[in-house]
């Protein structure tokens, strides 16, 4: 790993100032992809600019929406009281992700930040129709993430908080890559205050993508039998050693059908 | 034999783990020279390329590099290669085709991960970084990494094997056997492959080499399975330095499973280099994805197999052609494991009068392959197995039923290749499994499951394995390079506490305790008056290492017969001090006592007299008390025993889970059954891991390892495997004193064939190709499913 | 190089570090506590683990510098006035460990497993709990059985 500047800010306007200044400077949150990234020689800022000092974390329930700040990490998500009976399924999805450890330092900013393509996270944001706030803006999950690997984030741009609307009820059901744990395909499913159906899908394609014809079915009637006979094309899917295109547009309707009979 | 105290037999709990659990363990990495320097290597990125240049003056310009060194330094300083030490002869007399394997590639790189180059820094971050400013210019050439393709590749991976063969070898009566195929009543024919593994001990290879320029004389810390080997290779192969001048250390070892027996380039590499920077020490630590890439991996076999039975079901032959990857060098033990490891445990637990199998042994632009847990005899539990089990379906005979019909009862039992297997009771372990694993009610199960959606599948291995290697002058027979002897040595202290000087080295298995149960035992010495020492060639005089389970069977008989020549020694001694004749002194429980009076001196009095020396004649007996012995076994060892698998596979993703497990093992006599079950559980889940997850994956097109991390690799994790039922039966080994098998392997030699037996009764099909990972077995079920629609 | 403060093992340390100087790097190379391994260099396998401020993390993709002030536990510091934590003495007690690289992150990891869901686990639990830390040796069986009664003992 190259060596870099280390800075941490207390301050999200201190934060986005040191960025200026740096040649080629990064966030750093948990660490959990970034360190990974920069052992492997993928990344070499200058400055790492460690946004731990900003202690922004927490989650607050409130009567319509539930505001995670951007530096929780994925364990307190997982363990919030409130956050389980608000919306179960967030929890169950941050439960999820990775092993202890991960989930003892990765944050919910910074995964969203992040937006892997198998990250579990952005098929929640995606499905609960939630709001990313950041250090100049709030933007709609649905523009936030952008394509693989990349979001609406300007370079100087903090994420602070995800806001996620109270749905009626929603579930996630995760098929982990066997290797990495990473999701191979995951499917959110939820059903909103206003009744609407939102289905998202990760680790499946380049981004995060939404299933309009399950969205459909399950507006109808909100039961796995629903989208008996519904597959995602496998044409734009990925397509690796641990499954091929075909494998997960499988996977796809299988999970949607597991995380309808989860939901909560 | 009790199962408390600390004597044969006992459940000791291990001495060694004091430090293990409070972190005190001393690992190669842990280890830090005064003036130590780091290494690391220069690898090929390329599957196979000439080398044009290679330009080092950049890196030995950069902030902290001591020393760049190629495959130029190496051959102007006649540093000799690695070596394979067994030599096979093909079918037509002629011998392996041995390519050249040097210390740091010379012409050409023949795999991703090839040695290219070494460089030396202050640091572990410099010498990253000026590794990195070598250039070094390729003409790349066509490669292939598979050996279906192998044989007709354009370009050979070795110019001494223009069809990429090393060998094409045989064994067993080719005429015999083909009549027996003619006569039969019935063939079943299967074709098998045995996925490439890699072995990831959890500890990475590791190493310090450094020079003492006042002795003249070298030492290398090494992650060393058998560290007296590698001084004899290092000394007389690579000719660095005559083997008092060499010493090579291995402390605390993580983990081998094999591959940590063999003599590796980076080993040599950085003990040779330290000279040409003064004597100081260089330091290598393998990253993992360095693991992956250059560790000698395991299996990689590709079979045809048939099998002839009459109208009764009575097995008559057996036809085996395999075509073995060895990478693109041929290893320390490459060439042993898919022939005289492989080919001669074709008989399985069986009475089958005719086998015949022809092994092609073949080059890919891949790492080398060689022994990993169970080394060839894993393979052919694989091909005997799945195939018997096949067979048994094909005549729809319960598959229980056909093993047993079809068992060698009789022993001494001669098999057609080479094999005398010793003693055995296949149909004990056979009962004992089918009950523990409740066989006769899985219908029972087979229809639950099916209601909650699952298919239940279920599956039997019974395996034998030979091991405990092995008698020196048969394998020499065969072409191996060395004997395979054990020697022991023990040292008692005047104040009766011993010391066990072993060859046998410890990297999990707990040879400081059981080694020290066995002392204790004959002696009557309290264990903890009990210290082993091993892994260091300046302390124990020789020794050939701890691999192919042998350290039991082997090395512990090794110390028993030099405890039997301290018992004798002891008794002179005692008889001298208490005035008797040493026929009538007589040793129990740690006492010496005189026939037929009170007389008696505690073992601890008599080795105190043996070092004062004043109540003897010291020209009739030398003062002291220590004795060496070396052991040659006179036969393997036949470890065997019967395991069954259910598994539950979910029809909509084709996840297989392991439900259900049971290890039924005769390993002889026991020492230690805690430890035992340990070594069978670890051996059992790298077995079920070979099976559900783990494949080593090449890309075709560029060369490249696909699985070159823990993020493609899957590991078997705790929550992918169950507990597992495991009981024992005994048949005492006749061929060495102890009456023990060996137990190191057995887990992962049976239990591939139990998982995918189970795997293909559950979808009804005739094969599934291991890993069987979800996405496979989903692939396997599309036919099935599209036929029921 | 930045010099850093922390207590480690109830004791205060420092020492420099670069920016880049992991967790791991400053406890073994500058402190010489080698009971923390390392075993891969993708943050999977947990023979890194070590606790920061209460709870168990890799300190393979920590870094150094980020725990200044903090408090860090590894398997030096867990017996306590020469007395072996329950865990490591359940771990001893089951045979929970074999070549013993893997034990340090592994009883680290058990440690705070417990701490999070109570001293009465069941198998499926401590399997589950245990997907950051990969054992070659074991099996895991004696593991399980070991963080069981360790749990119970804590
Ligand atoms: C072994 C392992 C397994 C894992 N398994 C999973 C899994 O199953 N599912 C899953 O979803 N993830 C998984 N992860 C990733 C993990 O969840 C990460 O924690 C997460 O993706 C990134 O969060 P972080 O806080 O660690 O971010 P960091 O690594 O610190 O940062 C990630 C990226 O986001 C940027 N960034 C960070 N914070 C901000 C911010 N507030 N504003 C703007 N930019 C920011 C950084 O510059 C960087 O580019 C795994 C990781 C590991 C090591
Ligand atoms: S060393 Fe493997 S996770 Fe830290
Ligand atoms: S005990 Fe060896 S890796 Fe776990």
């Amino acid at each position: 790993m190259e060596n870099f500047n280390y800075i941490r800010p207390a301050k999200v306007a201190d934060a986005a100032k040191a960025m200026k200044k740096a040649k080629d400077g990064k966030f750093m949150s948990g660490g959990m992809t970034l360190l990974p990234t920069m052992k492997q020689g993928l990344a070499s800022p200058s400055d790492i600019i460690d946004l731990s000092g900003l202690k922004n974390s927490g989650v607050k329930v409130g009567s319509k929406s539930v505001t995670i700040q951007a530096g929780t990490i994925h364990a307190d998500v997982a363990g919030s009281k409130d956050l389980k009976k608000a919306i179960p399924g967030l929890a169950k999805l941050a439960g999820g992700i990775g092993d202890p450890h991960v989930r003892h330092k990765g944050t919910i900013g910074g995964s969203v930040a992040n937006n892997d393509p198998a990250a579990d996270y952005p098929s929640a944001c995606l499905a609960l129709g939630a709001t990313i706030h950041t250090s100049d803006r709030k933007l709609a999950a649905d523009k936030f993430f952008t394509g693989m690997f990349s979001t609406a984030l300007k370079d100087t741009e903090i994420v602070t908080a995800v806001e996620f609307p109270i749905p009626k009820k929603c579930g996630y059901a995760k098929f982990p890559n066997p290797a990495s744990l990473y999701a191979m395909v995951g499917v959110f499913v939820a059903q909103l205050a206003d009744g609407s159906v939102r289905v998202a899908v990760t680790g499946a394609g380049a981004g995060v993508f939404r299933v309009p014809e399950m969205e459909a079915a399950l507006s109808k009637k909100f039961a796995a039998s629903s989208l008996d006979g519904i597959a995602v094309k496998s044409k734009n899917l990925n397509s690796d050693m641990h499954a091929s295109a075909e494998y997960r547009a499988h996977l796809i309707t299988v999970m949607a059908k597991r995380a309808v009979d989860a939901a909560k | 034999m009790s199962e408390t105290g600390t004597g044969i037999g006992a459940r000791v709990k291990r001495k060694e783990d004091q430090r293990f659990i409070t972190g005190k363990g001393n690992y190669t990495d842990d280890i830090n020279l005064p003036k130590q320097t780091y290494a690391y290597f220069v690898r090929s990125p390329h599957a196979h390329a000439t080398i044009k240049s290679i330009n080092t003056a950049k890196a030995k310009k950069m902030p902290g590099v001591v020393g760049v060194f190629t495959g130029e330094d190496v051959a102007n300083d006649k540093l000799g290669g690695l070596i394979c030490g067994w030599m096979i002869h093909s079918k037509d007399g002629s011998p392996m085709k041995a390519g050249p394997h040097p210390v740091l590639a010379q012409g050409k790189v023949r795999y991703v991960g090839d040695h290219v180059a070494l460089v030396v820094a202050e640091t572990k971050e410099l010498a990253k970084a000026a590794a990195a400013a070598v250039s070094v210019t390729y003409a790349v050439l066509p490669h292939v990494v598979d050996v279906a393709d192998a044989m007709k590749a354009k370009a050979p991976v070795h110019d001494v094997a223009p069809d990429n063969r090393v060998f094409n070898w045989s064994i067993g009566d080719e005429a015999a056997t083909d009549a027996a195929f003619k006569n039969a009543a019935h063939v079943t024919k299967i074709d098998l492959v045995n996925n490439r593994l890699i072995p990831n001990a959890m500890e990475p290879r590791a190493a310090i080499g450094s020079y003492d320029t006042g002795t003249e004389s070298y030492t290398l810390y090494t992650t060393s399975q058998n560290p007296h080997v590698a001084r004899l290779v290092i000394s007389a192969f690579h000719g660095l330095a005559p083997e008092h001048k060499l010493r090579v250390i291995a402390p605390d070892v993580g983990g081998g499973f094999g591959s940590k027996i063999f003599i590796y380039a980076e080993e040599v590499a950085c003990v040779w280099a330290s000279k040409h920077i003064g004597g100081r020490p260089i330091k290598w630590t393998a990253e993992r994805s360095e693991s992956f890439l250059a560790d000698a991996h395991g299996r990689d076999h590709v079979t045809h197999a048939e099998l002839a039975t009459d109208a009764n079901g009575i097995i008559t032959g057996f036809k085996v052609h395999t075509k073995a990857a060895m990478g693109a060098y041929l290893s320390t033990f490459a060439s042993c494991v898919p022939t005289y490891l492989y080919a001669t445990l074709l008989s399985g637990q069986y009475a089958i009068p005719n086998i015949y199998a022809e092994v092609d042994a073949i080059y890919t632009n891949t790492a080398p392959v060689d022994a990993y847990r169970g080394a060839g005899r894993p393979e052919a539990t694989y091909v005997v197995e799945r195939i018997v089990e096949t067979a048994a379906r094909e005549l729809k005979i319960d598959p229980a039923e056909f093993r047993r019909k079809n068992f060698v009862t009789a022993f001494p039992h001669q098999t057609p290749v080479i094999m005398c297997y010793d003693a055995g009771d296949y149909a004990a372990a056979l009962d004992k499994a089918l009950e523990m694993s409740e066989y006769s009610s899985f219908g029972e199960r087979k229809s639950a499951a099916a209601k909650k959606g699952k298919l239940r599948g279920i599956g039997l291995s019974a395996y034998i394995e030979a091991c405990g290697i092995a008698p020196s002058a048969a394998i020499g027979s065969l072409g191996a390079g060395v004997g395979l002897w054990e020697s022991a040595e023990v040292r008692v202290n005047p104040v009766g506490t011993v010391e066990i000087l072993t060859g046998s080295h410890s990297h999990g298995q707990g040879h400081e305790t059981t080694f020290a149960q066995l002392v204790s035992d004959r002696l009557g010495v309290d264990i903890n008056n009990v210290s082993i020492v091993h892994g260091d060639t300046d302390k124990v005089q020789f020794g050939m290492g701890t691999y192919g389970s042998r350290s039991g069977a082997v090395g512990m008989t090794a110390i028993s017969k030099a405890l039997d020549k301290i018992e004798a020694k002891a008794k002179k001694v005692a008889a001298a001090v208490m005035e008797a004749s040493a026929d009538d002194v007589e040793f129990k429980n740690g006492t010496f006592t005189v026939k037929g009076t009170d007389k008696k001196m505690a073992f601890g009095e008599v080795a105190l007299s043996a070092y004062v020396a004043h109540k003897f004649n010291s020209a009739e007996i030398e003062p002291g008390l220590k004795e060496g012995a070396f052991h040659d076994p006179s036969n393997f060892v036949f470890p065997a025993g019967v395991h069954i698998c259910e598994v539950e596979i979910d029809a909509d993703t084709g996840v297989t889970e392991v439900v259900s497990y049971t290890a039924v093992d005769d390993f002889g006599n026991i020492i230690n059954p805690m430890i035992v079950e340990g070594q069978v559980h670890g051996g059992i889940v790298q077995g079920i891991g070979q099976a559900l997850a783990e494949g080593c994956v090449y890309d075709k097109d560029s060369g490249q390892l696909l699985t070159g991390s823990y993020m493609d690799y899957q590991m078997p994790r705790a929550a992918d495997v169950p507990n597992f039922k495991l009981a024992f039966t005994c048949t005492p080994c006749p061929s060495n004193p102890l009456g023990m098998k060996g137990c190191g392997e057995a887990g992962a030699i049976a239990s591939p064939a139990a998982v995918m037996n189970a795997v293909t009764d559950a979808l009804g099909l005739r094969d599934v190709a291991m890993p069987a990972t979800p996405q496979t077995v989903w692939k396997a079920m599309q036919p099935m499913k599209k036929a029921a629609e | 190089m930045p010099a850093i403060t922390m207590k480690v093992n109830g004791q205060a340390v420092c020492g420099d570090v670069e920016g880049r100087t992991l967790l791991v790097e400053f406890l073994r190379d500058k402190l010489g506590l080698t009971g923390t391994h390392v075993g891969c260099d993708t943050s999977q396998c947990g023979a890194c683990v070590v606790h920061v401020d209460g709870k168990a993390v890799k300190s393979c993709t920590t870094l150094a510098i980020a725990c200044a002030d903090s408090e860090v536990t590894t398997i030096e510091g867990l017996a306590k006035n020469g007395k072996l934590h329950p865990m490591q003495e359940a771990f001893r007690e089951h045979h929970g460990l074999q070549c013993g690289f893997c034990t340090p992150g592994m009883i680290m990891s058990a440690v705070d497993l417990v701490k999070r869901n109570g001293k009465k686990l069941d198998d499926e639990t401590i399997r589950h709990e245990l997907e950051g830390n990969i054992c070659r040796c074991t099996g895991y069986q004696n593991i399980v059985a070991a963080v069981k009664a360790g749990a119970a003992n804590m």
